[in-house]
């Protein structure tokens, strides 16, 4: 899978897509247009941190020291959770300001 | 039907588990300005004055969100054909739910469209008959429509709204699928949703005009590989294939009763938009009896939930619990038995004489359409 988000981009949730409680599950959701998708708490804490000011990078750097896990290793499955929402237009992507 | 069992049952008596809904289809009226040889509202259509009001939506929001419901789709008809359609969307807002809007985007204006998403539209999907006037406007039966549609569209766009380009296709229009993808892409759509038209209801009547070949078949397989390599990362394509020509069925909306419902103008609670094509089965309305109840216990939505209510050849099929036994209304039409295996599986006794069927319906003995109409005048 050819990556659609470089360490230096923005990711951010565009309108439309929102994180929602699901209170009768009790779960998170990524809310999109026709599909609610059930997160872990992987990718909840990492859609969490979305802000649209914030890279990649710098968002798997805080992620890294706040779980005491490798860089490398969130920054590669933040990559790979990313495209795979991107692909869905469920989040986009914009270059560094 | 009288005594309820305390354990929800099947069709048969077997014991069922019902889940949680995700999603729910509002049909809040059946009125509309098109008349879509197609169209996926029942043969007999609700009046005007049956429809129940946007407090009675409100109430229904509220219990569908509590029953687990996430996601409302708001449709019609013409949602548009609804003066308070602003409050309808506001109600669901407040109950929780993600809002998608529905529309032939013929008769909402722009100041209209901005009410709309003060009131908290968090989607719009616009339905698309054809390309550029000559066809748009005789597949709809509106002329006019498509020069409506794309200002609809540029006011959507202008606004900000997600929008999804909604693209029934058929033997009349499938090869100018590659002009719709650059349409709805020229159009700034997250999605398009190419389906093919479902042969039931309205669709049904115009079978010879509108099914597909197996050369189109093949032609829209491809024109949809190929545009989500190119378009990947820019605009998802969904496609729903003519079952017609697969080896096996759709999967009915994830199980009958599984994760949907539909409620219809006048408060009708349906495990599924065509369930009034089952002519035995007796359906439930919101103005009687709460949502929870309808989901958990009326006969209509256990009928055919679990597999437990399956006949031969799905009974030993390994692939009961993926596509359960296809979809209960085209087994009404076809096989004259909502419970039979769909015809359209090659696995299905009846489906040589189904292919033969759907063969000589493409050969195209007509162009003319059967328009939805409204029974009597409105
Ligand atoms: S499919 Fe066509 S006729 Fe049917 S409700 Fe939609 S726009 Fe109206
Ligand atoms: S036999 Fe029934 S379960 Fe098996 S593929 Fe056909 S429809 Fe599906």
């Amino acid at each position: 899978m050819t990556p659609l988000i470089a360490p230096a981009d923005i990711p951010y949730l565009p309108r439309g897509v929102r994180l929602q409680r699901d209170r009768v599950r009790d779960i998170t959701v990524l809310q999109a247009p026709e599909r609610a998708l059930r997160l872990d708490a992987v990718g909840e804490a990492i859609l969490s941190e979305l802000d649209g000011i914030r890279s990649m990078a710098d968002i798997s750097a805080a992620l890294a020291a706040r779980y005491d896990a490798p860089e490398a290793q969130i920054s590669a499955d933040m990559r790979d959770f990313l495209t795979g929402l991107i692909e869905r237009r469920m989040v986009f992507v914009k270059g560094a300001p | 039907m009288k005594d309820r069992p305390a354990q929800p049952a099947d069709i048969d008596g077997n014991p069922v588990t019902p889940g949680l809904p995700m999603a729910m289809l509002a049909e809040i009226t059946h009125r509309c300005p098109l008349a879509c040889p197609y169209c996926s509202n029942p043969m007999e259509l609700v009046r005007a004055g049956a429809e129940i009001s946007a407090e009675d939506w409100g109430r229904v929001f509220r219990q569908a969100a509590d029953l687990g419901v996430l996601q409302v789709h708001i449709s019609g008809g013409e949602p548009g054909a609804r003066r308070d359609l602003a409050q309808i969307v506001a109600h669901a807002r407040d109950a929780g739910l993600y809002v998608n809007l529905i529309t032939s985007g013929i008769g909402i204006t722009e100041d209209r469209l901005r009410e709309l998403d003060d009131a908290g539209v968090d989607h719009v999907q616009l339905s698309l008959q054809g390309i550029r006037p000559d066809m748009a406007d005789r597949i709809s039966g509106h002329p006019g429509s498509w020069n409506k549609k794309m200002a609809f569209a540029e006011w959507v766009t202008r606004i900000g709204f997600p929008l999804t380009i909604n693209a029934v296709v058929h033997r009349q229009n499938m090869e100018r699928l590659p002009e719709m993808l650059e349409l709805a892409e020229g159009l700034g759509a997250r999605r398009i949703e190419v389906a093919t038209v479902q042969f039931h209801g309205w669709a049904d009547l115009n079978r010879d005009a509108l099914m597909p070949t197996r050369e189109q078949a093949v032609f829209a397989r491809r024109i949809v590989d190929e545009g989500r390599l190119r378009l990947r990362g820019r605009m998802v394509i969904d496609y729903v294939p003519a079952d017609h020509h697969a080896v096996y069925p759709k999967a009915c909306m994830g199980g009958w009763g599984s994760t949907g419902l539909n409620v219809g103008p006048d408060g009708t609670v349906l495990p599924c938009h065509a369930a009034q094509s089952i002519p035995w089965m007796r359906f439930e309305n919101v103005q009687d009896r709460s949502l929870s109840d309808i989901w958990h216990l009326s006969d209509s939505f256990n009928a055919f939930r679990g597999t437990a209510w399956m006949p031969e050849p799905c009974q030993s099929c390994e692939r009961k619990s993926v596509d359960f036994g296809g979809c209960r209304c085209q087994a009404m039409a076809l096989a004259g038995d909502a419970r039979a295996t769909d015809p359209v599986c090659s696995l299905s006794p009846l489906h040589a004489s189904v292919v033969e069927a759907a063969e000589a319906s493409a050969a195209g003995p007509t162009d003319s359409l059967v328009y939805r109409r409204m029974s009597r005048a409105d």
